[in-house]
């Protein structure tokens, strides 16, 4: 087997990392017995692995391993921080969580107001007090109250007054108004004659006379 | 942010205690104790350093992808196979974080040598009649050092991450194209072309024209 310079060229790479077949190497050998020039190339080639290679090239700078130690000791608290941080968040977000739930609850699925706010509470009611409930109507009444319903086929039930409250029964502003304290005015609309007088005094008279 | 090693087949060939430790250490560090990687890094800083070193020529700029190149593994240890090479891993995440480093910083002011080569174009060696062998004495002065990694430098990036992994970081054939994603003939072809360049880079002698400005510019190449 017998090979030129440029089929030299194309495998001096393989040649010297002993890639190449052993006839192929005795063909090459034999060249470079024969070829200044490619004996020049292969020196060359190899000189240039041998000092790329070599240790002493990429020295480390002075204080390399300490300050690598010192940044992966860096990214650890700091990871570290970023956990704890990241679990004071997902803590805080829950409670947000389920506070935020209990009040949106409260709006979606809170009951009417059954009474109003202007409803006196019965609180001079005697407690033993004899009263009279009926099945269609949430107010108790004294009784002989002509505004107690009555039903002919059931009668109204008797029970004493802080059964009636505690039943959630309200006393009959009519019947039982004795008992009712008077703290709380109904807002009465004003007249318009009313009004009218008023936005009148409050006219004050031009300037200069 | 330079990609990640994403698929590894390089068996463990034996099973001496280096290795054995080696592994225990990954599996505790992949466990989460944390504290155990720089032992497990320890016997690679040169190498990972020297990756990037050879690319970005600039001792802080190479410390610094060097750590960012452990920081980044450690990040990424669960992606680790068991059954790959770790200091192949650790290597290819150095030379892809200096790359990364490199471009960001545009430091390319002229044409790489080689940039337009085609892999299976034929390559045609310079004829240096006063050609001297450069004797490995000379990597104690750092100066010199410097002029080789700049001769390194001056090469298409695509030659350059062959010449690093195989030459530099001695990494096989196999492991060189496996880690750069490309076969083994590529790895060869581009070898012999990093090879013979800086071959003709370096052939002038140190104290000659390889790291004047003459070989490295557009369109005078020799060849």
């Amino acid at each position: 087997m017998v090979v030129n310079c440029e089929h030299v060229w194309q495998e001096v790479s393989n040649y010297l990392d002993g890639e190449v077949d052993p006839e192929l190497r005795a063909a090459m050998e034999a060249h470079f017995k024969e070829c200044k020039h490619c004996t020049a190339v292969l020196d060359g080639t190899r000189n240039v692995v041998r000092l790329y290679g070599d240790e002493r090239m990429f020295e480390l700078p002075a204080g390399f391993s300490h300050r690598l130690q010192r940044r992966l000791a860096q990214q650890s608290s700091l990871s570290g921080f970023q956990n704890i941080r990241a679990l004071w968040i997902m803590a805080v977000a829950v409670v947000a969580l389920v506070v935020g739930g209990v009040a949106l609850g409260n709006i979606v699925f809170r009951q009417p107001e059954t009474k109003s706010p202007l409803a006196q509470t019965p609180h001079g009611i005697p407690p033993n007090l004899i009263v009279y409930v009926s099945d269609d109507s949430r107010v108790f009444h004294a009784p002989g109250c002509k505004y107690l319903h009555k039903h002919d086929d059931e009668p109204p039930k008797q029970m004493t007054a802080s059964e009636a409250m505690k039943e959630g029964y309200v006393p009959c502003v009519r019947c039982l108004r004795q008992y009712l304290r008077a703290e709380v005015e109904c807002p009465r609309p004003f007249s318009a004659s009313h009004q009218l007088a008023r936005q009148r005094s409050n006219v004050s008279a031009p300037p200069g006379l | 942010m330079g990609s990640l090693p994403q698929k590894m087949s390089i068996q463990v060939k034996s099973a001496d205690p280096t290795e054995m430790r080696e592994q225990e250490l990954i599996r505790r560090v992949q466990a989460g104790e944390k504290q155990f990687f720089y032992e497990l890094v320890k016997p690679y800083e040169r190498r990972i350093y020297s990756a990037a070193f050879a690319i970005l020529r600039n001792e802080a700029e190479a410390e610094d992808a060097a750590q960012e190149a452990v920081l980044k593994a450690l990040t990424h240890i669960q992606q680790f196979r068991a059954d790959a090479r770790f200091s192949t891993w650790l290597t290819q995440i150095a030379v892809n974080e200096a790359l990364m480093k490199r471009r960001k910083a545009h430091a390319e002011i002229m044409e790489p040598i080689g940039e337009r080569e085609e892999d299976d174009g034929t390559y045609t060696p310079r004829d240096f009649a006063d050609w001297r062998e450069i004797p490995s004495e000379v990597l104690e002065r750092k100066e010199i050092r410097q002029k080789l990694a700049d001769a390194l430098s001056a090469l298409a990036e695509k030659y350059r991450k062959v010449f690093v992994l195989r030459d530099i970081q001695h990494l096989s054939i196999e492991e060189t194209a496996e880690a750069l994603g490309i076969s083994r003939a590529s790895v060869k072809t581009r070898l012999l072309r990093a090879r013979l360049m800086l071959r003709d880079l370096l052939a002038p002698g140190l104290g000659g024209a390889f790291f004047s400005r003459l070989p490295f510019e557009k369109g005078t190449k020799p060849w």
